[in-house]
């Protein structure tokens, strides 16, 4: 256990490393820079004062490696746009957006085993196509335009939900309105999600109920909930935990598109306005923090594997 | 009240293909006493795993249907049970072991789990009665450190062990029948030995008849009271074990019995064989089936099917039973032997 943990370190390090150098050097080869972005009137001498200021004017290896050197010690930097330290920022805004992830994981997974397993039982009748089209739908109206219309049926049509926001938060919590600015968010991410969770679970589950233990369990005289529930899904869920641990990525980043449509002020918003405003140290800062998010799944993935499957006990 | 624990007769089972139901099993009868073990001999694709999934019913999960026949087992007749009728008796009365233990195994449950599963299922006991019930059954079936081994997994196991905890979730219930679906082929020749031992035993103690599915006669011959010769979904032959290795009467058991190596034949020459391979299900030949490989066929051979004929104590389908018996034809004459390098 406890090599294989140093081995699962070493590798996020190096990953962490890559992902950093990438970015890194694609936010500043990129054209323009925080003095161009600036809205006010400013004078040549005055723009040349900022980038020095900044620490603008060194190459940009030079200053990957002092960056890198902070970054070690635990200093991200201070945000250009507003001065405060980047962690800072980042930590006001990552509670919400890890918000919304749980709630569309777990509604996800749920319905998503539910409904690939009923796809499987049901397979080649009507139920299995109305939850395959359902699915192939899901998968390709794109999240803005769903969104919107939501938006458009909920919010202003009908009056029901908020259009935007996080909602009654700290001191003025109030339950109702928690849930109604979370619905739309969590559904829309939902559909990017659910239906690959639905589909990977039929396969799966078909492939695993013509195994022979099948057999075995029906001649041992099991029920059928019994054969689904416990023989074939218990070995269904293998690979349907790697799909999801897949899942993660995908869905941080969708939650930026949500997050812009409903006014969601999580990590997602805080990106546009980090990669819009050219605040170098926030987009590092923030693809740091993502990627330890996106490195911390895999791991719990793969511990989830190992109490699935004894046979991977001694990873 | 008869003694015949389980009487099938002329069962038909089919599995939908694109055009009509392929039969792998076309018109099978037989019968089993109470307490008697009986072979069930073929080669691959003679219908010989169908014949016993049919009489589980297992069939229908795998897109396959009971056309035709009937299946007594204690005088019910099972193709007629409801499905949770037949569920009670699936484990219970009737139990069956598979071919590859591996496989038929669930890898993710504990070898204790799932025994205790199987007597759980039928039984309404505590789950820690059960698994004492386990550990009784386990050491039954000669599996040493018992408590340890309930903990283990399937892979934990050797292939032998394996198969001997298949044969303990078999016994769970105590069944009247047990269908051994080839057994020991994934097995090496000293654990061989050794499982058909402990079914051997198992059937003296407890009185239960044996339905055992090989391809091997040489294990059908060690086992049976009977044997039943099956080709291409149909029974070629039904004879007392003795009798068959004395004198087959079906050029297709002559055959089977000849390719069977002899310690005292003669070394180097090479073994006998059937010539060609069993007809798959869409190609299967007008007449007596085994006709196209059969070295005695005649022009009625391939126009009309032989019906499964009385002959005293056996029953046999081939036109020409009487005339090959009286010139001797039948006779086995092995002439290869194990080509042994020295």
């Amino acid at each position: 256990m406890l090599r294989f943990m140093i081995n699962r370190a070493g590798q996020s390090a190096i990953l962490l490393l890559i992902v950093t150098l990438i970015t890194f050097f694609l936010v500043n080869l990129a054209p323009g820079g925080p003095a161009s972005t600036m809205r006010m009137e400013a004078t040549e001498e005055e723009r040349q004062a900022i980038v020095e200021k900044l620490g603008l004017d060194q190459p940009v290896h030079i200053r990957y490696v002092e960056w890198l050197k902070n970054a070690l010690q635990g200093d991200l930097g201070t945000s250009f746009t507003s001065s405060e330290p980047v962690i800072q920022r980042i930590m006001e805004r990552l509670p919400y957006t890890i918000e919304l992830t749980i709630f569309t994981i777990v509604i996800s997974v749920i319905l998503g085993i539910f409904f690939g397993v009923i796809s499987t039982v049901k397979r080649g009748k009507a139920g299995d196509h109305v939850i395959n089209f359902v699915s192939v739908i899901g998968l390709s109206v794109p999240a803005f335009w769903l969104g919107l219309m939501l938006i458009l049926l909920f919010s202003i049509t009908f009056k029901w939900l908020p259009s935007s926001g996080v909602g009654p938060r700290g001191a003025e919590f109030e339950l109702w309105g928690w849930i109604s600015h979370l619905i739309m968010p969590v559904l829309i991410l939902t559909t990017t999600v659910l239906p690959h969770i639905v589909r990977f679970t039929r396969s799966s589950m078909l492939e695993v109920t013509s195994q022979n233990y099948i057999r075995t369990a029906r001649a041992k005289g099991a029920k059928e909930s019994v054969v689904l529930y416990v023989h074939a899904l218990r070995n269904a869920l293998i690979p349907i935990i790697t799909i999801i641990g897949m899942l993660i990525p995908r869905l941080l980043s969708g939650a930026v598109i949500t997050e812009a449509i409903f006014g969601w002020t999580g990590i997602g918003t805080l990106i546009i306005d980090a990669a819009r405003g050219r605040d170098y140290p926030l987009v590092m800062g923030i693809t740091v923090m993502i990627t330890i998010v996106v490195v911390f799944c895999n791991l719990i993935v793969d511990f989830l594997y190992s109490r699935v499957d004894p046979r991977v006990k001694n990873v | 009240m008869s003694n015949k624990i389980l009487e099938v007769k002329n069962l038909v089972t089919g599995y939908q293909g694109k055009d009509g139901f392929m039969k792998p099993v076309d018109g099978v009868s037989f019968d089993i006493e109470k307490g008697e073990t009986i072979c069930i001999v073929g080669e691959s694709g003679s219908g010989k795993s169908v014949t016993s999934m049919s009489i589980m019913r297992l069939v229908e999960f795998e897109n396959g249907r009971i056309l035709d026949g009937q299946i007594l087992f204690c005088g019910e007749e099972l193709s007629k049970k409801s499905n949770e009728e037949m569920r009670q008796i699936r484990g219970s009365k009737i139990s069956m072991i598979f071919q590859e233990p591996l496989t038929a195994l669930n890898p993710v449950f504990t070898i204790g789990k799932q025994i205790t599963e199987a007597i759980l299922f039928h039984r309404s006991m505590g789950k820690k009665e059960a698994w004492l019930r386990a550990e009784e059954l386990v050491r039954l079936v000669g599996i040493s450190d018992p408590k340890q081994r309930l903990k283990q997994y399937p892979h934990e196991l050797s292939g032998g062990m394996r198969q001997r905890a298949m044969i303990a979730i078999a016994l769970a219930s105590e069944p009247d029948l047990l269908i051994a679906d080839e057994p020991t082929t994934a097995l090496d020749v000293t654990i061989e030995a050794q499982i058909l031992e402990l079914l051997r035993s198992l059937r003296e103690e407890r009185g239960m008849s044996i339905m055992l599915i090989t391809h091997d006669i040489g294990v059908a011959a060690e086992m049976a009271n009977r044997i039943i010769i099956m080709y291409a979904g149909k029974v070629m032959e039904v004879a007392e074990t003795k009798d068959l290795f004395d004198q087959p009467l079906h050029p297709y058991s002559k055959g089977l019995l000849e390719s069977v190596p002899r310690m005292d034949g003669e070394r180097g020459v090479p073994l006998k064989s059937i010539s060609g391979s069993i007809p798959r299900l869409n190609e299967v030949p007008p007449g007596c089936r085994f006709s196209p490989r059969c070295p005695f066929v005649t022009d009625k051979c391939h126009k009309q099917e032989p019906a499964l004929e009385k002959r005293g104590t056996r029953q046999v389908a081939c036109w020409h039973v009487d005339e090959l018996f009286e010139k001797d034809l039948l006779a086995i004459k092995t002439e290869g032997g194990v080509p042994i390098e020295s």
